[in-house]
């Protein structure tokens, strides 16, 4: 078993651009790049194609044609439920850089379905058939992929910008490192190991290596994101649920049970005994609908046998972390840069703030935010990685699992326990209140302390010991910001102080990793027809 | 959780191996690829939609088995059934071109 940094067997490959995570965001970065003339590494910690949250599911788009009262209707839509804190402009941006995107995925051969006129569909995509296609499209553009590739750490140099990255290739038990100009951030939201359909893979590493090179974060509170799922099943879809009747053990109605506006009710309810749903209130015309539109949604009923629409089953809340919710690493411009020189962030890594504010970036805004933070932060990289001084010294910036600290290394899998125990529970995440994050945050600190003094990984526990180190790491900034959020906004809520507090209408940036910070940053000016008043 | 791979039915073209995002499978030198690591399976059907043979079952249950034999399964036209849905097998290529969505977001 070799050290995780022994050189031998280590392939060193030089390029412009590495991008690290290849979903939707990661994908759309490494072709945007590649048009440019960048030489472009991807490197996925699973397949490219098939990993990831979109991979094995369906998205709908924010997909919304150029028409002014359109594109308005759709921007202000989710302002009052992101708790007033999206951009107008980042949403105009985002619709036009979708709009463009999703017609170019037209041209180069997505199956969009056709309306009566014969004029393509462009609202929703299917994840095997979308992400299938990016990955030809990235290998046609020449970006080489490297899969079953997880980076573990970012490479700097001497000045502190980023420089490149390291990590194993689980397959052939060997690791790779990348010299590159700049480096793509797109390995998705923290969903803590929940069995959220295609959310395994999303334990926050590019959380934490571009933390270690010295980015923060924003709007992590809003990191509490559960969706509806069977019981017995990873497939999660809220969205069906809307033609839901929700019913307790004994098969009565459960007041104010729903998929949106009374989720809170459905967890209450779990947190004491079992909820059942039958999804009888939608027509035969709607169940055809939802049939043809989500094969993925009906695959575990029809294999154990259940009609959903006729009979009960039992159901679950799939915690989605910052997947469903919209905090991430902080950008600092339109290029989706980080701060860090060389750093840029795409996708669910990133904060969707900007156009969510609190609220959901599921049900089409995340995938609109995959497209277009992808297409902007591949341009800003090959621009800056082509520029970029090669040949500079580089050192790695990682710090638990990679760095000798002494002590005996620790159990990845123990560690990956103890966050989950602070996160999962509805009572510490979903109703959140000041002793209970305190309390959990305490925890997660010594957890922190214990992993910062333990000895470096052997390459066979290297990857799930940076994982647990993410999730960690991740925890801390989301409680921390939550509990410097004495209101309830968007989908971050405390049993304290129910409702939105004026004075808070804020962003939250945090970070750092042995002491962890947050601080205030202004929100957009409020739209004159969009003024919050007192809850 | 993955369930079967079928070695009636497996070429072992390892295309799994190399499609499972987790990293579920092993290769074995000239025989079907082994199930080595279960508890990584996200159970998220994608090796079933990669597999050209119809070759795996992944059961739906998150975590666990259903504990059902191949025979019941090409009895019921399981095997395979995911990926001819969305229109990946030869027969069912115009099931791509499917997709009602827009319907559901309009409804209801
Ligand atoms: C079931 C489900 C349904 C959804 N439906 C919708 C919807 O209808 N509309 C919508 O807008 N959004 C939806 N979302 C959200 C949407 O899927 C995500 O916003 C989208 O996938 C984000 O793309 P991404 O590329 O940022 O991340 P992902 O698609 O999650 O991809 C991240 C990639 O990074 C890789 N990675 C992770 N760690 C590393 C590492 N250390 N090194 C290298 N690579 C790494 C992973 O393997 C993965 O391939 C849904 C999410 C789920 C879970
Ligand atoms: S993809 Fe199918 S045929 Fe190929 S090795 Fe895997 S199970 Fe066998
Ligand atoms: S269901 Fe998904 S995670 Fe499980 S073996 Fe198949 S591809 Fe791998």
């Amino acid at each position: 078993m070799g050290s995780a940094s022994s050189p031998s067997s280590e392939s060193h490959l030089d390029c412009d651009v590495l991008v690290l995570g290849g979903g939707p965001a990661g994908t759309w970065a490494a072709l945007e790049a590649a048009k440019s003339g960048a030489r472009v590494i991807l490197a996925d910690k699973g397949f490219c194609g098939t990993s990831g949250a979109t991979a094995p599911s369906g998205t709908s788009v924010w997909y919304v044609p150029p028409d002014p009262e359109r594109r308005h209707a759709a921007i202000v839509s989710r302002e009052a439920l992101g708790g007033h804190l999206a951009d107008r402009a980042w949403s105009a941006r985002v619709l036009d850089a979708t709009y463009d995107g999703l017609n170019h995925l037209g041209e180069r051969g997505y199956p969009f379905p056709l309306d009566e006129a014969g004029a393509p569909i462009r609202v929703s995509l299917q994840g095997p058939e979308y992400m299938r296609l990016m990955r030809k499209l990235v290998k046609g553009a020449g970006v080489r992929i490297l899969d079953h590739s997880p980076a573990l750490e970012l490479l700097v140099d001497g000045g502190g910008a980023v420089a490149g990255a390291r990590g194993i290739r689980r397959q052939q038990g060997d690791a790779w490192r990348v010299h590159a100009g700049a480096v793509v951030i797109a390995t998705g939201g923290c969903a803590f190991l929940s069995r959220a359909l295609g959310c395994t893979a999303l334990t926050g590493d590019g959380h934490l290596m571009a933390a270690e090179a010295g980015a923060d974060f924003s709007g992590m509170e809003f990191s509490n994101a559960y969706a509806i799922a069977a019981a017995f099943s990873s497939v999660t879809k809220t969205l069906f649920y809307k033609w839901a009747t929700f019913t307790d053990a004994g098969g009565d109605e459960i007041p104010g049970a729903a998929s949106n506006g009374g989720r809170s009710v459905i967890a209450r309810h779990l947190q004491t005994g079992p909820v059942f749903a039958r999804l009888d209130r939608a027509d035969d015309a709607m169940r055809q609908s939802m049939r043809s539109a989500q094969p993925n949604f009906f695959l575990p009923f029809d294999r154990m046998g259940i009609d959903p629409f006729t009979q009960r089953f039992p159901v679950t809340l799939h915690l989605e972390g910052t997947v469903r919710g919209t905090g991430g690493l902080r950008i600092v411009d339109e290029t989706c840069a980080t701060g860090v020189p060389g750093l840029y962030a795409a996708g669910d890594a990133a904060t969707r703030e900007l156009i969510c504010g609190g609220f959901t970036g599921g049900g089409s805004h995340n995938a609109a935010w995959a497209i277009s933070s992808g297409r902007w932060a591949g341009r800003a990289a090959a621009d800056h990685g082509r520029r970029a001084h090669t040949g500079a010294a580089r050192q790695g910036a990682g710090t638990v699992g990679l760095r000798d600290a002494g002590a005996r290394p620790f159990d990845p899998a123990e560690a990956a326990r103890t966050v989950l125990a602070e996160v999962h529970p509805f009572e510490r995440n979903y109703f959140r209140t000041e002793a209970g994050l305190g309390a959990a945050l305490d925890r997660l600190d010594r957890q922190w302390e214990g992993l910062r003094a333990a000895a470096a990984a052997d390459r066979d526990g290297v990857l799930r010991t940076r994982e647990a180190a993410a999730m960690t790491a991740v925890a801390r900034w989301m409680y921390r910001s939550a509990l410097a959020r004495t209101e309830s906004r968007g989908m971050h809520r405390r049993m304290e102080h129910a409702g939105a507090d004026p004075a808070q209408r804020h962003y939250l940036t945090s970070g750092g990793l042995d002491a962890v910070f947050v601080s205030r940053r202004p929100a957009p000016a409020l739209a004159t027809n969009g003024a919050e008043i007192a809850a | 959780m993955i369930e079967i791979v079928s070695p009636s039915r497996c070429t072992a073209c390892n295309i799994c191996v190399s499609a499972c995002p987790t990293n579920v499978f092993d290769k074995t030198p000239g025989a079907p690829p082994v199930i080595a690591r279960p508890d990584d399976c996200q159970t998220c059907f994608m090796c079933e939609l990669y597999c050209p043979e119809d070759a795996l079952y992944v059961s739906p249950k998150a975590g666990g088995w259903q504990g059902i034999s191949e025979d019941d399964l090409v009895a019921a036209g399981t095997l395979g059934s995911y990926r001819a849905a969305i229109g990946w097998t030869a027969g069912t290529a115009e099931l791509r071109r499917v997709d009602t969505m827009h319907r559901v977001l309009k409804g209801g």
